[in-house]
């Protein structure tokens, strides 16, 4: 075969080869992912403090160039009521992780090839049904109930559910389970508030969307009024002209506002924040991150901080991932991952960063560029960047090594160094 | 108000020699209607009367939300806007209304490194050709040397000679920053003006392009103009800060200066707004409650009065003076010219 001084360029024949191989393992995966039964997905949860727990999660993306292993062997875990940061640059797979919890992967290319990401959730099943009663005034303007009608003057019903918890392995659950978990029991704030808002539709009806979808027998008044009541939860003033407003007559600041007020209809166990103020300003930043806190505190619930921004890990979370190249490289608490950061490349991504009134002459910064996500090497991937590197650093990718009850890390240079 | 810039002018033609960049009473309105009369013209002033000082080899950072104008005064200095008021001399040369050739001749000593590095390359020309067009359209090296010349440049940029011939696609985002810092330094420019250049980047290659910037500066004596909405950044790099707000320069002072003594409530919030990666620090934040107001309907008197924590009556009403209070350290504010009118 002719070869180019390109090493990552691929000539067409390859290229078909790759393809048709892909092909095949994704064909093999759906028909793996179609034959989970219940008894597959209904699992136990190792430590029952947590509210999901990743394991040995895999997510790769079958490409025409080659296998992109976007997530690669991750393994952490959310505790309830925690805030949960993950940091690592562009392509790192962070985004990946928490897409694959939400079952968001663009399928066929993307598939959860192995691992599981087991969630604590209340389970809905259908016991009965009743009639929708509904308020109103008689003559002497007293309230009573009356059965309610629709437009054609049948009776409507409400389902009747019984909830029970249960725990679920997300990665082999069926797509048709995945709509009673998202949106109502863990939701979403993406990074673009303009792109992941509909334009075509007023803020009002994409708010009630959501709750007429998740909440029982919920009638378009109650839906209005609680999404009036959530616009007013995230301290926007005139709730009442957003609800009838266009995404594009907001602000940034805003339409994240509207996001989060999305996310919060339900009531969800989980909210994860994919850069949620990567898109704004400064100041804006400071008024959502607050927003946040607060909206935690309300809702006693989790959250997964997706970010690439020390500081804001730094303010928000109470754990850190420090994830690189589709692994975790580092993980602990946010104090022992500022305090006490112990991998080559936490202690790199902190000192490259300027810091306001901090002032140095010349800012560290880690040679070279993250790898190729195809055919990465066996080897640990952050070995050709790292300035501590040692014979040891040849061999496969470390393992993680526990440094304290809760700081793990994967580098050579602390095997041998764990506390048992 | 016009004898105020009268005695600008005055100033600027005496002292001329001393900066290398002088801009004074900067203004660009962009009209948003076409109104059948005249007199019903609605404008949206981008930049209102913004004057600032740059010397050879120095920087100046700009800070300030999006939408405030920092972009758009970036572009009009360049000349890539024409400027609806005010004085732009670079060089001792007044280039205000310099048009066509004479324009032409001039635009190689002032460059400018875009924000998206993703964008701001042609996707069709190899590397080699996206530096050197400039150079041989404006034969700044003769032929024979052309090469070389590229090639040298792009050694200093940290790109490799064998990438010469290669397409803007195969590379990160931080070598193609480091191509658009090649291109706009092939020109032997005197003053780069760098719109935004690592905000697209990630934390790791940012440090490497703000430390080329550095180089390059010690090793040619240029001057940069850092447009940017990252304190934290325009800190490391700049000389001396300014700070923007819907088109107004609020304050403009050296560096250490400003952030250690901020002295307009906008700058306080800004400064107090960024995030610090020390679980242990607890701030004292000051939240700006709202949204920055449209710049086509700005607020009256003091366009910040909105916002601001500190407002008094006359904010409202009266527009601050853009004042020096002492060692350069100039802001724009009633808080401190009261308290100057107490003291007389």
């Amino acid at each position: 075969m002719k070869k180019t001084q390109d090493k990552h360029y691929i000539s067409r024949s390859e290229s078909s080869d790759i393809a048709k191989q892909n092909r095949i393992t994704i064909k093999e995966l759906t028909k793996r992912n179609a034959s989970y039964t219940r008894d597959d997905y209904v699992t136990q949860m190792k430590d029952p403090k947590n509210i999901v727990e990743f394991e040995n999660l895999h997510t790769y993306f079958y490409t025409d160039n080659g296998v992109v292993k976007a997530v690669n062997g991750v393994t952490f875990e959310i505790p309830e009521g925690a805030t949960v940061g993950i940091v690592g640059e562009s392509g790192c797979g962070k985004s990946i992780t928490s897409m694959s919890l939400m079952r968001l992967i663009q399928a066929p290319a993307g598939q959860i090839v192995d691992g599981s990401i087991r969630f604590r959730s209340n389970v809905r099943t259908q016991i009965g049904k009743e009639p929708i009663m509904e308020e109103q005034t008689d003559e002497q303007g007293n309230p009573v109930f009356v059965v309610a009608k629709d437009k054609l003057g049948r009776t409507r019903y409400r389902k009747i559910y019984e909830e029970h918890e249960e725990v679920l392995d997300i990665a082999k659950l069926p797509m048709s389970e995945m709509s009673h978990i998202r949106g109502r029991e863990i939701s979403m704030i993406f990074q673009e508030p303009m792109t992941s808002l509909n334009p075509v539709f007023t803020i009002g009806d994409q708010l009630d969307e959501v709750s007429l979808l998740h909440i029982n027998g919920i009638s378009k008044e109650q839906a209005k009024a609680r999404s009036i009541e959530m616009l007013q939860l995230v301290g926007i003033a005139m709730a009442e002209h957003v609800y009838k407003s266009y995404p594009h007559e907001l602000s940034g600041g805003m339409r994240q506002r509207v996001m989060i007020a999305m996310s919060l209809i339900c009531n969800p166990k989980l909210i994860i924040a994919d850069e949620p103020t990567t898109a704004l300003d400064v100041t804006i930043q400071a008024q959502i991150l607050d927003l946040l806190r607060e909206v935690k505190h309300k809702i006693s619930g989790s959250i997964m901080l997706i970010t690439h921004d020390l500081g804001v890990i730094a303010e928000m979370v109470d754990y850190v991932v420090v994830m690189y190249a589709g692994r975790i490289v580092e993980k602990g608490t946010v104090e022992e991952i500022f305090k006490n950061p112990l991998h080559p490349y936490t202690v790199g991504l902190q000192r490259s960063k300027p810091v306001v009134g901090n002032d140095v002459d010349r800012l560290y910064n880690i040679d070279g560029n993250v790898p190729n996500p195809i055919n990465m090497p066996k080897t640990c991937y952050f070995k050709n960047r790292c300035e501590r590197v040692c014979d040891k650093c040849k061999g496969d990718f470390p393992e993680m090594v526990q440094v304290s009850p809760t700081h793990f890390v994967a580098c050579y240079l602390y095997n041998g160094k764990e506390k048992n | 108000m016009s004898d105020l810039i009268k005695t600008n002018e005055l100033e600027s033609t005496t002292v001329s020699q001393e900066h290398l960049l002088q801009i004074t009473n900067l203004r660009k309105y962009f009209q948003i209607n076409k109104p059948f009369l005249k007199k019903n013209r609605v404008f949206l002033k981008a930049v209102d009367g913004v004057s600032f000082n740059l010397d050879a080899g120095k920087t100046v950072g700009i800070v300030g939300e999006s939408g405030c104008g920092k972009t758009t005064m970036g572009r009009t200095i360049l000349r890539l806007y024409d400027v609806t008021d005010g004085q732009i001399l670079f060089n001792g040369m007044d280039i205000t209304k310099l048009k066509g050739e004479a324009l032409r001749k001039v635009r190689p000593q002032f460059q400018m490194i875009f924000q998206d590095p993703y964008s701001s390359l042609s996707p069709r020309l190899p590397v080699g050709e996206i530096i050197g067009e400039a150079v041989r359209v404006h034969s700044i090296v003769p032929k024979s040397e052309y090469k070389d010349y590229v090639i040298d440049i792009m050694r200093k940029c940290g790109l490799q000679p064998h990438f010469f011939g290669r397409y803007p696609h195969e590379f990160s985002g931080g070598q193609r920053q480091r191509i658009c810092i090649a291109k706009a330094l092939a020109l032997k420019p005197k003053m780069v003006i760098c719109d935004e250049p690592v905000s697209a980047l990630d934390v790791s290659i940012q440090a490497q392009i703000i430390n080329l910037f550095k180089d390059l500066q010690a090793q040619d004596n240029l001057a940069y103009v850092f447009i940017s909405h990252d304190l934290s950044v325009v800190e490391h790099i700049s000389d001396q800060v300014g700070v923007m707000y819907l088109g107004n320069m609020v304050e403009f002072a050296d560096k250490k200066d400003l952030f250690a003594n901020p002295m307009h409530p906008y700058t306080q919030a800004l400064l107090s707004a960024v995030p610090v990666p020390d679980p242990d620090v607890k701030m004292n934040r000051i939240i700006l409650h709202g949204d920055i107001p449209s710049p086509a309907n700005p607020p009256k008197g003091c366009k910040f009065h909105t916002r601001c924590s500190k407002c008094m009556d006359i904010c409202a009403e009266v527009e601050p003076e853009f004042k020096d209070y002492g060692n350069g350290h100039c802001v724009a504010c009633h808080l401190y010219s009261q308290g100057e009118n107490n003291n007389k």
